[in-house]
């Protein structure tokens, strides 16, 4: 550790040392979010908070800006934050005011939350140089045109009288960026800040903030789960765990030779691009007593032959929705336009696009969750979309859906044996409430969880847990074809590393068909035979997942690929070039 | 939830071959009450109104007020606690001022001209309800006849030559009759009303609110309409006309109109919360899966909006005990010959006059002790039932 330090340039900006902050649970119980951590930000550097949900980086960067709420979060005695020679750990709010905008700032992961809707953001970005510079006026004015052209907002002279609603996300996120630079803070703090954006939007924050950094000589902590970006952006990186930091280091050092097994597995189990194991490697071939390092590494052969045999064959589906225009007026909006593919029987179809790109549209249509505006789905020769709600019953139990986010697509108030019977109870699988009761300990087994989960509520599992929980509902009708939509893009790596496995086993076991719809590309190259490319709502391109990877034939398929953040390993030798 | 296959009895647990841990997690009500129980104000007002809600089941059962409307005391007899002395307009006034101390029970002659009243005085002091009989020396060789007498006459209709109690413990009306007995009648009609009508408006609301919420569209806009005519009428108008259309007076009667007339708030609550809920995952999910548009609506929505009906229930219910005692002060309410705390007010504005104010005051503590720990104990609900709304994240 001595030796790490030592190469870090001059004394540090911020020394945090031995922070230890606690939640009140309720009366009795007191969560320990961050373990006694010690760590240093470097002057005119980026310093990365990696680690996955519930480890404590953001904790730690409130605790750092004095924004942990009072009333019941505990920094404990003997924490200590310096700043300038001063514990800013201790300080009075009063104090901590001065210090926050205009000496260290910060920038929130959800951009469309963190603007005040019914301001413009030319009056927010006045407020805060008003605030910190006593700027008012003309002069404000002119200084905040001055820093959205900084952050790269085009024709900023007439976009400063624009609200953020009227604003893309990139844009408001480059706003916020505006505002946390308005004072050329010392420290940048990044909490997330590109996680809710698109890959392409994404890729343009991360220049603009590494950009920023250098030619205002400033620090950054950027905090993320995702060790591609943390691979382009990060000098340094800090990998917590618990509350505890597991390993730190440069870059480098982290990423070439890195020490601890958590971090090992956390740079393996990320689906890579240029690799498709059988299995992924998951946290636990790396940390599990005795491990001996994760097994079935071979490559996965993917693709589609001509001869496969196609269970659904979608035709120029189309999806439209109507907003009111005036008394009479309707207004067209196509979410989906004249789609067509054809899914073969066992294999996977990946869909990606951006936000907005209508691929979410298309599962909810063949679900008719939505009702399809135009087009046909032959499932074994028969339009499921022109079906009767009663001749389409039988076909419902065949067609499956996994959501995005398993938080929320669980009833809350049922126990899991009530959520997994349920399906078989309405198809009439099982002839007894005893023999669904049986398929259902048998089904929970087959994901992965234990017997006792049956009397559980949902809120006692974690994420990835209840993604296991909610494929168990799905698997009890015996699907044919399962959409997964977005469906482990709320999960952590290692979390998102065990369901893909577990999607991969159940395919292999059920030939099972899926639509996997996503909008990471890393991810979805995994997992495909097929990749389908959207854009506004039309299918873009449509080929053998190596193949579009490998030579995307349209440009905005090139474009989005190369968006990809292709971490430590790519940025070296982009650096080499 | 109904009994369909979905909720899976715990009796019914496989008795196969395998051993199934047995395990019960605490559900949304186990962990509510959790944290109700630490909650000391809601635990006390919980108290309060299950001590209400007892005396009132106690008192429609007949255990205890059952002779409420026995005239056991003089007229106006003041609480015990203010003595006789008060009385000073009283007919027994002047016997009234006598050495006893004013917190002792006193036998008293009746008012009217009796020419046998003494003996009988002499006799009922010994005999009457306040117990001051036992152990008398006393020898009579007609108390075993004037005792069959007196009691051959019912306790029901008070006999005029009964000696009366000249204070009561908290005084009594116009006719003797006891206050507190008067005041624990009374919460019968008052609390069952208050109740009744709670779950008539609930029941209507919330199914409205459900079905309007869920099916939006021309579902929506009709029952909008209807609610938003509903409301544009004023509320005591509403209650008349209802109750010229019934045409009668009863308890049944005020039920109904509050019932009818009390529905629109949760309405609007329930709908909105139904708007949200039908757009969740959850409920796609259950889409998905092919459970119908009843099944979504109450098998997997309800339960997730089932504290909000709590809390409105609840806050409802206080709302319509008030409601009672104003429609029965204004004499819109139950019948004369029902007690509720609403009549006792209405009786204690003309006794206010005379200075008679213990009916007031007895009628107004009780509810209003009530209402606060009602309304206390529904907060208290409400953050055990969804602890976010406090700030502090569970």
């Amino acid at each position: 550790m001595n030796m790490q330090r030592s190469e870090m340039q001059g004394d540090p900006l911020v020394s945090v040392r031995n922070l230890r902050v606690s939640f009140r649970l309720d009366r009795h119980n007191v969560f320990d979010a961050v373990r006694g951590i010690s760590f240093d930000i470097p002057r005119n550097a980026t310093l990365a908070l990696v680690g996955e949900s519930g480890s404590g980086k953001s904790v730690t960067a409130l605790a750092i800006l004095g924004l942990l709420p009072p009333e019941n979060a505990i920094v404990h005695q003997g924490s200590e934050v310096l700043y300038g020679g001063r514990n800013v750990a201790g300080l009075p709010q009063r104090e901590l005011r001065k210090l926050r905008g205009a000496d260290i700032s910060m920038i929130f992961q959800e951009p469309m939350t963190s603007l005040n809707p019914v301001f413009t953001v030319g009056y927010q970005l006045e407020e805060v140089l008003r605030l910190h510079r006593g700027l008012a006026g003309k002069a404000a004015r002119k200084r905040s045109i001055e820093l959205l052209e900084e952050v790269g907002i085009p024709d900023a002279s007439f976009k400063i009288d624009a609200f953020p609603s009227q604003m893309s996300g990139g844009q408001q996120q480059r706003v916020m960026i505006a505002m946390a630079i308005a004072c050329e803070p010392k420290l940048l703090i990044a909490d997330e800040p590109t996680t809710a954006l698109d890959v392409t939007i994404q890729r343009q924050i991360l220049e603009l903030i590494a950009e920023l950094q250098r030619r205002h000589q400033m620090s950054v902590l950027f905090i993320t789960h995702d060790l591609a970006v943390v691979g382009e952006i990060a000098d340094h990186v800090v990998v917590m765990r618990n509350g505890e930091i597991r390993e730190q280091g440069t870059a480098k050092a982290i990423f070439e030779a890195p020490q601890d097994a958590y971090t090992k597995a956390l740079l393996q189990c990320r689906p890579q691009l240029d690799r498709r194991p059988m299995r992924l490697p998951v946290i636990d071939d790396y940390m599990a007593a005795g491990h001996a390092g994760p097994k079935h590494m071979e490559e996965r052969a993917r693709g589609v032959n001509p001869d496969d045999a196609v269970i659904l064959d979608v035709r120029n589906l189309s999806k439209s929705f109507w907003s009111r225009e005036g008394l009479f007026g309707k207004r067209e909006f196509k979410a989906v336009a004249n789609v067509s593919f054809k899914l073969a029987k066992g294999k996977t179809l990946g869909l990606v696009g951006e936000s907005g790109s209508g691929k979410t549209t298309v599962g909810l249509t063949l679900m008719r969750l939505h009702e399809a505006t135009a087009g046909q789905a032959l499932f074994e020769g028969k339009d499921i979309l022109a079906m009767s709600e009663a001749e389409f019953m039988s076909y419902k139990r065949r067609i499956q859906i996994i959501f995005q986010n398993p938080y929320a697509s669980l009833n809350p108030r049922f126990t899991v044996g009530q959520i997994v019977t349920e399906p078989m109870a309405i198809h009439g699988i099982g002839a007894s409430t005893q023999e669904r009761t049986e398929l259902a300990f048998a089904m929970l087994d087959k994901v992965g969880l234990p017997e006792v989960s049956f009397y559980k509520y949902p809120h006692e599992f974690s994420g990835g847990q209840r993604q296991r929980i909610a494929i168990a509902r799905c698997l009890t009708l015996k699907p044919d074809i399962l959409i997964c939509d977005e469906s482990v893009s709320a999960l952590d790596v290692s979390v998102q590393a065990q369901v893909l496995n577990l999607l991969a086993d159940l395919q292999d076991e059920f030939r099972l068909s899926y639509i996997f719809i996503s909008h990471d590309l890393a991810v979805v190259k995994y997992i495909s035979d097929q990749v389908m490319v959207m854009n506004e709502g039309e299918l873009v391109e449509l080929a053998d997942s190596d193949e579009i990877y490998r030579a995307p034939k349209q440009p905005y398929t090139q474009r989005l690929l190369s968006a990809i953040p292709r971490g430590w390993q790519a940025a070296a030798h982009a650096a080499g070039d | 939830m109904s009994s369909n296959a979905a909720a899976i009895p715990r009796a019914h647990r496989p008795q196969g071959p395998r051993e199934i841990p047995q395990h019960v997690s605490p559900g949304l009500w186990t962990l509510a009450w959790r944290r109700l129980k630490s909650d000391r104000v809601g635990m006390v007002s919980l108290a309060i109104v299950i001590a209400f809600i007892v005396l009132m089941i106690l008192s429609a059962t007949g255990l205890i007020a059952a002779d409420w409307s026995r005239e056991v005391g003089v007229n106006y007899a003041p609480p015990t606690i203010a003595g006789p002395d008060v009385n000073s307009l009283g007919p027994g006034a002047a016997t009234a001022t006598g050495a006893e101390g004013p917190t002792e029970a006193t036998t008293f002659k009746s008012t009217v001209v009796d020419p046998i009243g003494d003996v009988i005085a002499e006799l009922k002091g010994e005999t009457t309800a306040a117990g001051t009989a036992a152990g008398s020396g006393v020898v009579d060789p007609l108390a075993d006849v004037m005792k069959d007498i007196q009691s051959s006459k019912g306790a029901g209709a008070a006999a005029p030559e009964e000696t009366r109690l000249a204070t009561l413990p908290f005084g009594g009306d116009k006719w003797g009759r006891d206050v507190l007995k008067k005041t624990i009648k009374g919460s019968e009609t008052s609390i069952f009303v208050g109740i009744a009508a709670a779950l008539v408006a609930t029941l209507i609301g919330t199914v409205l609110g459900a079905v309007s919420g869920y099916y939006g569209r021309w579902v929506d806009d009709a029952l909008n309409w209807f609610y938003n005519v509903f409301s544009s009428i004023p509320y005591l108008l509403l209650i008349l006309a209802v109750a010229a259309v019934l045409q009668q007076k009863g308890t049944m009667t005020i039920i109904l109109i509050l019932g009818l007339t009390g529905w629109t708030g949760i309405f609007r609550l329930i709908r909105a919360e139904y708007m949200k809920h039908k757009g969740r995952e959850y409920v796609q999910a259950a889409d998905a899966i092919g459970a119908s548009n009843a099944r979504r609506m109450f098998t997997h929505i309800f339960p997730n909006v089932s504290h909000v009906v709590l809390v409105q229930l609840s806050i409802l219910t206080v709302g319509f005990i008030k409601a009672e005692v104003i429609l029965s002060f204004l004499g819109f309410g139950v019948p004369v010959d029902v007690v509720s705390w609403g009549s006792m007010l209405n009786e204690a504005q003309n006794e206010l006059i005379l200075g008679k104010w213990w009916q007031l005051v007895a009628a107004t503590t009780a509810m209003a002790l009530l209402v606060t720990a009602f309304s206390l104990f529904t907060d208290a609900l409400r953050d055990a039932l969804d602890p976010k709304l406090k700030g502090i994240a569970g």
